[in-house]
């Protein structure tokens, strides 16, 4: 649920990374922080658990500039991947403008992959939205660990399990090292905007 | 559904948030949406607290706080507050869409901030509109 403030001219919009535990949900945004860091005037939001792993939300807010003269800032935000925190992630979907499903390349979860994107399409339709409805970007992440010999699904396998249907935008992409992180971002946001310019129209 | 406010409405509700609640002695208050977002917000100008990352958290307060709710089979509880030992922090939902949050001090009663909370929130819905 994007906010447009004429008197500020301001947009607000909420983009969501989902994906399944341990896919590089949080990596993402970290890099994001520490990348962008000196653009970014608060610190990063993490509610996670002694494991380190997101129990709550991370956020980020970023201001991305000017668009046809509105200030636009975007709310990044993560849900907890672990599939005992569903009610959670659904609280975190609330009112999502666009979403980055961020899967992961491992062999070993490829079903974790799919179970994820039905559970978000899924949680979308408890607020009467369709995974067509939402602006969306797939990111196949981990790739570097080919390098280490670590069995990883084939681009193409990751596209007939998650994409055949959605035909989103997609990234191979490292959210340790940073390949297609920043991308992955823009992608949506500049389909988040365009998506929102069509709604107000 | 995205809202567009425009600059009379937005001034209207800033004019409800400084009359009727900072000149009570509320030290910030914020008109947020359900998703973390921020629509109007005061504040005395002292303790600029990171407002972005406050609002993110009191809608995923709220919002888990209301699951909790259904779960044990109320519709919603009447009153969301935290005591602070200087701060205390007061949700009150406007619509099922917005959400009022104040922060005050130990100056102020809980009682009389729910009161003009209460008045407030009927004026904000006037303006937000059906």
């Amino acid at each position: 649920m994007a906010i447009v403030n004429l008197k500020k001219g301001e947009v607000q919009a909420k983009i969501v990374y989902y994906g399944p535990g341990r896919g590089g949900k949080t990596t993402n945004l970290e890099y994001i922080y520490r990348k962008f860091h000196d653009r970014i005037k608060t610190e990063m939001v993490t509610i996670k658990t002694h494991g380190d792993r997101t129990l709550f939300f991370d956020f980020l807010p970023i201001e991305i500039g000017k668009i046809k003269g509105f200030d636009v800032r975007i709310q990044l935000y993560t849900v907890p991947g672990q599939v005992k925190y569903d009610a959670t992630r659904r609280l975190v979907l609330r009112g999502a403008d666009g979403i980055v499903f961020v899967a992961d390349s491992l062999v070993v979860r490829r079903k974790e992959n799919v179970l994820s994107l039905k559970n978000l399409a899924d949680n979308l339709a408890t607020y009467r939205k369709s995974l067509a409805d939402v602006p969306i970007v797939l990111q196949y992440n981990k790739r570097d660990l080919e390098e280490e010999g670590i069995p990883l699904l084939p681009l193409a396998t990751l596209e007939k399990d998650l994409n055949v249907q959605l035909k989103a935008p997609s990234f191979a992409a490292s959210a340790q090292r940073g390949p297609n992180v920043v991308k992955t971002m823009k992608k949506i946001i500049v389909m988040t905007m365009d998506s929102l310019r069509r709604d107000l129209m | 559904m995205n809202y567009v406010f425009n600059s009379e409405q937005l001034t209207a509700i800033e004019n409800i948030l400084e009359r009727d609640l900072m000149e009570l002695g509320v030290h910030s208050v914020f008109l947020i949406d359900m998703a973390g977002n921020i629509i109007a917000n005061t504040g005395s100008g002292e303790d600029q607290h990171d407002i972005y990352s406050l609002a993110a958290l009191a809608a995923g307060n709220f919002g888990a706080v209301s699951t909790m709710a259904k779960l044990i089979g109320e519709e919603e509880f009447s009153l969301l507050f935290h005591r602070g030992e200087k701060e205390s922090i007061h949700f009150s939902k406007v619509t099922n869409d917005f959400l009022l949050i104040s922060i005050f001090g130990k100056a102020l009663s809980l009682g009389f901030l729910r009161l003009k909370v209460a008045e407030a929130t009927e004026k904000i819905v006037a303006i937000l509109g059906p």
